[in-house]
C-alpha cells in the first residue's frame, strides 16, 4: 500500500499550502475586521448599476461622484 | 487618495454563460438518454451511442462542462467586482475559455468512441489529461494575476474558496493522471489494482469537494449575499466554514471503498473524517440560508432566491447524507445501489444545478442591462425542476433500498431467496421509468431557461465593458520593497525554507511515483499471474465498452456475497489491473469471480443479445464485437507498456506474444465450434470471452486461509 504515502504527502503538500495561507491572512490582518467585507462586497458595483439603469445607451462617461458606504 | 478607472471584463463572463447552457442542455439530454436505456434496452445503438460508452459522457459533460464553465462564469463575474479589477489578462481569459471548449469538445469526440482511460470520472485520456492541466494552470495564473493587482486589500470569503478550488484540482488531477502511455489515444494507470482505486477515490472525492463544492460555496458567498442584498449572515462563521471544510475535505477519500480490499486504519480514517465534514457543511448550509432572515418575503417573487434556497438545502441535504453514507453499517446497504445516484443527483441537480440557474437569472439581466424576459417562466422552471429533481431521486432511494435488501435475502434454509440477480433488476425497472420521467420533467426546466434567457439577451445589449473606479491599493510595506527584490526574501529564511521544500516535495512526487508504483507492484498471492496476451486484449474491450458502469469487480466479505459471488476479493488478486475496474455500481452481477461460471458459448450468445440467454435483461448487445477484427497490433506496445509498470512478462515476450494469442483463440473458437457456433478466431468477441473467463480464477485452485 505504499501509494498510501503518496496521497498522504500530497494531501499534506496541499494542507502545509493551507496552513501557511492562513498564517498569511491572519498576520497580515485579513480577520481584523469580520465584518465591513460583508457589507462592503454589497456596494462595489453601485456605480456602474446606476450608470445602467439611468442612462439607457450606455455612453455615460466615468466621472460622477463617488458613493458612501 | 487618487481614483483609478478601469473596466470590468462582461464579456468573458457571458461567453462562459453562453456554453455553460448549451452544454447544461448537452449534458442533460445525454443523462435523459441513458436513463431511457436502463429501462428500454433496444436504445443501446452498437458501437457508439450504448450505455457503457455515454455514461461518462454524460458525467465528464456535466461535472466538466456544465458544473466547470458555470463556476468560471461566476468566478469571472464576482473576483472582478470583489478585488475591484479587471481580470489579468483578456489573453489568459481567452485562452482559458477556448481551451476549456476544445477540452469538453475531444471528450465528446472520444468517449462514444471507447478512447477512454477507464477510471471514473478520470476517463479522458492522456493527451486530454495533458491539455486539462495545461489550460486550468493558465486560470490559476489569470487569477492569481488579478489578485495582485487587486485594489481591495481584504480578500473575501469567496475569493479563498476559489483558491482553495484552483490549487487543489490542480493537485487532484495531476497525481490521478499518472499514465503510461502505449499509444496516441491509450495509456495505462501507472498504480494498479488497490493502489489504483485508493488514488482514483482520492481523487474522485476531492473532484466532488474541491469542483463541484468549494467553487460553488464561492459563488453562494457572492450571488446569495447580492441577490437578497443583505450581507451574509455571519462573516466570521463563513472564514470558520472555509478553513475548517478544507482542512477536513482531503481526507475523506476512503469512504468509497469501505469493505473492499483497503486497509481498515485507512478506511477509518476516512469515516472519522467525513463524519467531522458534518461541522463546517453544516455552518455554510446555515450562513447561506440565515442570510435570508427578515427577508423571506423576497423568496416569494424572487426567483433567484427561490433557487438558491433550494440549492443551498440540497446543499445540506446533502452533505448530512454523505456522512451517513460513510458510516459502515449504512455503506453496506447504499454502496452499489442506486441510493448512490440518488445522493449526487442530490448534489448535482440541486445545489450545482440550481445555484447555477439562480446565477444565470440573476446575472444575464445584469449584463444586458435589461430587466429578465419572463419572470412567469422562470417561476414555471423552478417548480417543474424541483418536481423533476424528487421525481428523480425518491424512486432510487426506493430502487436502492429494494434492490439492497432482495441481494441480501435468505430463506428459511439458508439459501439466497433471489438467487438470480435479474429478479433484483426487474422489480425496480418502474423506478429507472420513473426516474427518466424526473429527468425529463427537470430539462423542460432548463429548456425553458434557454428561451427566457435568449429572449432576455436580445431585448437587452451586453455591457462589454463595465465601467469602475476604485482608489489604487495603498502599499503597506513601503520601506520593504525598496532595494533589490530579493532582499525581501532573503530577510525571511523560514518562509524560503518552506518554500523551498515544497517545491523539492512537487518534484520528488513527480520523480517518485512512477518509480515508487512500479517496485510496490510485486504480487502477494503466488498464484495470480499476469494476462495472457488476449485477456489483456480483451481487458482493454472490456475497458472501452465502459463494462464497469454497471459491474463491479469486488465481493465484499459479506455472506449475501460470497454466497451469491464467491469468495470474497483479495488486495493481491489487482496486482496487474491498470486500471483497476473495481466499478461502483451494479446494475449487472459483479464479475470478479466469473470465470469458469458459463460455457464460452454462454458468452458468446449473450453477447450477442443478453436477452437470449437472459429474458429480461437490460444490458445492451455487443453484437459487434463478432464483426469486429481483433487489433493485435498493439499487443506488442501493450506487453512492453506492461513490463515498463512491472508486470513479469518473460523478456522479449512482446514479439511472442501474438502468436500465444492466436493459439488460445483458437482454442477458445474450437470450443464454440463443439457447441455449432463459427466464429473466426480473430474476432474481439473471443478476447472478451477469454477476459471473462479468467476472471478470478487464479485464486481458485488455493486454500484459502484466514484474511489474507
Amino acid at each position: 500500500m505504499s501509494v498510501i504515502i503518496i496521497l498522504i504527502s500530497a494531501s499534506l503538500l496541499v494542507a502545509t499550502g493551507f496552513l501557511i495561507s492562513f498564517f498569511w491572512a491572519v498576520k497580515t490582518g485579513q480577520y481584523e475586521d469580520d465584518y465591513t467585507p460583508s457589507v462592503r462586497m454589497l456596494f462595489d458595483n453601485e456605480l456602474p448599476k446606476e450608470e445602467n439603469t439611468v442612462e439607457k445607451n450606455n455612453s455615460v462617461s466615468n466621472i460622477k461622484p463617488q458613493n458612501d458606504l | 487618495m487618487t481614483l483609478e478607472k478601469f473596466n470590468y471584463d462582461n464579456k468573458i463572463v457571458r461567453n462562459f454563460a453562453v456554453v455553460t447552457v448549451m452544454w447544461g442542455i448537452v449534458a442533460m439530454l445525454v443523462g435523459l438518454f441513458i436513463a431511457l436505456q436502463i429501462p428500454f434496452p433496444g436504445l443501446n445503438f452498437e458501437q457508439h451511442f450504448t450505455f457503457g460508452r455515454l455514461r461518462p459522457l454524460h458525467t465528464n459533460a456535466i461535472i466538466f462542462a456544465f458544473v466547470g464553465n458555470g463556476m468560471f462564469m461566476g468566478i469571472y463575474y464576482s473576483l472582478q467586482r470583489l478585488l475591484k479589477a479587471r481580470m489579468f489578462s483578456d489573453t489568459l481569459s481567452r485562452i482559458h475559455f477556448w481551451g476549456w471548449q476544445l477540452i469538453i469538445v475531444s471528450a465528446a469526440l472520444t468517449l462514444p468512441f471507447g478512447i477512454t482511460a477507464g477510471k471514473e470520472y478520470a476517463e479522458l485520456e492522456w493527451p486530454i489529461d495533458i491539455a486539462i492541466a495545461i489550460v486550468w494552470v493558465i486560470f490559476g495564473i489569470n487569477m492569481f494575476g488579478t489578485i495582485i493587482k487587486r485594489r481591495e486589500r481584504h480578500l473575501y470569503v469567496a475569493i479563498w474558496f476559489y483558491i482553495a478550488t484552483v490549487v487543489t484540482v490542480a493537485v487532484l488531477h495531476i497525481v490521478n493522471s499518472m499514465e503510461l502511455p502505449v499509444s496516441f489515444l491509450k495509456s495505462y494507470s501507472v498504480y494498479a489494482g488497490v493502489q489504483d482505486a485508493l488514488v482514483q477515490w482520492w481523487y474522485g472525492h476531492n473532484a466532488v469537494a474541491f469542483f463541484l463544492t468549494t467553487p460553488y460555496l464561492g459563488l453562494m458567498y457572492y450571488f446569495v449575499p447580492k441577490a437578497v442584498n443583505r450581507p451574509i449572515y455571519s462573516y466570521r462563521l463563513s472564514i470558520i466554514h472555509f478553513w475548517a471544510l478544507i482542512f477536513l475535505y482531503i481526507w475523506a477519500g476512503p469512504h468509497h471503498l469501505l469493505y473492499t480490499a483497503l486497509p481498515d486504519w485507512a478506511q477509518s480514517l476516512g469515516v472519522v473524517f467525513s463524519v467531522m465534514l458534518i461541522a463546517p457543511s453544516w455552518g455554510g448550509m446555515i450562513n447561506g440560508l440565515l442570510t435570508l432572515r427578515g427577508a423571506w418575503d423576497r423568496v416569494r417573487d424572487n426567483v433567484e432566491l427561490k433557487f438558491f434556497v433550494v440549492a443551498i438545502t440540497a446543499y445540506g441535504m446533502a452533505t448530512f447524507e454523505g456522512p451517513m453514507l460513510s458510516l459502515k453499517s449504512q455503506n453496506a446497504i447504499a454502496h452499489y445501489t442506486d441510493w448512490i445516484i440518488a445522493h449526487v443527483h442530490i448534489g448535482g441537480m440541486g445545489w450545482n444545478g440550481f445555484l447555477t440557474f439562480g446565477i444565470l437569472y440573476w446575472l444575464i439581466p445584469r449584463i444586458y442591462n435589461t430587466p429578465l424576459f419572463s419572470k412567469k417562466l422562470a417561476g414555471f422552471h423552478f417548480w417543474i425542476a424541483t418536481l423533476g429533481i424528487m421525481f428523480y431521486t425518491i424512486p432510487m432511494y426506493f430502487a436502492g433500498f429494494t434492490q439492497h435488501f432482495m441481494w441480501k435475502e435468505f430463506t428459511e434454509d439458508g439459501v439466497l431467496r433471489y438467487p438470480n440477480f435479474l429478479e433484483t433488476v426487474v422489480q425496480i425497472v418502474p423506478m429507472y421509468k420513473l426516474r427518466a420521467f424526473g429527468g425529463l420533467l427537470y430539462l423542460t426546466g432548463a429548456l425553458t431557461m434557454v428561451y427566457n434567457l435568449v429572449k432576455t439577451a436580445y431585448s437587452g445589449k451586453l455591457i462589454e465593458n463595465e465601467p469602475a473606479e476604485a482608489p489604487a491599493l495603498e502599499k503597506v510595506y513601503v520601506e520593504e520593497h525598496k532595494g533589490h527584490w530579493h532582499r525581501w526574501i532573503e530577510r525571511r529564511p523560514i518562509q524560503m525554507l518552506m518554500l523551498s521544500l515544497i517545491l523539492i516535495l512537487i518534484g520528488g512526487l513527480v520523480e517518485l511515483i512512477p518509480t515508487f508504483m512500479i517496485k510496490s507492484n510485486i504480487p502477494t498471492i503466488a498464484s495470480v499471474k499476469p494476462y495472457t496476451p488476449l485477456e489483456l486484449q480483451g481487458r482493454d474491450i472490456y475497458v472501452r465498452e465502459g463494462c464497469y458502469t454497471c459491474h463491479s469487480q469486488m465481493i465484499r466479505p459479506f455472506r449475501f456475497e460470497t454466497e451469491r459471488y464467491g469468495e470474497y476479493s483479495k488486495p493481491g488478486e489487482f496486482v496487474y489491473d491498470h486500471p483497476f475496474q473495481w466499478g461502483s455500481k451494479r446494475t449487472g452481477p459483479d464479475l470478479q469471480r466469473e470465470g469458469g461460471k458459463y460455457p464460452n458459448s454462454w458468452h458468446y450468445n449473450h453477447m450477442e443479445d443478453p436477452r437470449t440467454m437472459s429474458p429480461g435483461s437490460i444490458m445492451p448487445p455487443y453484437a459487434a464485437m463478432i464483426e469486429n477484427d481483433l487489433d493485435t497490433s498493439s499487443t506488442a506496445p501493450k506487453i512492453r507498456a506492461m513490463q515498463t509498470l512491472g508486470v513479469p512478462y518473460p523478456a522479449g515476450y512482446d514479439a511472442q506474444a501474438n502468436a500465444d494469442l492466436m493459439k488460445q483463440a483458437n482454442l477458445i473458437s474450437a470450443d464454440l465450434a463443439k457447441d455449432g457456433i463459427k466464429v473466426m478466431s480473430n474476432k474481439e468477441v473471443i478476447a472478451i470471452i477469454a477476459y471473462l473467463q479468467r476472471l478470478g480464477i487464479d485464486i481458485k485452485g488455493e486454500k484459502l486461509t484466514g484474511n489474507k
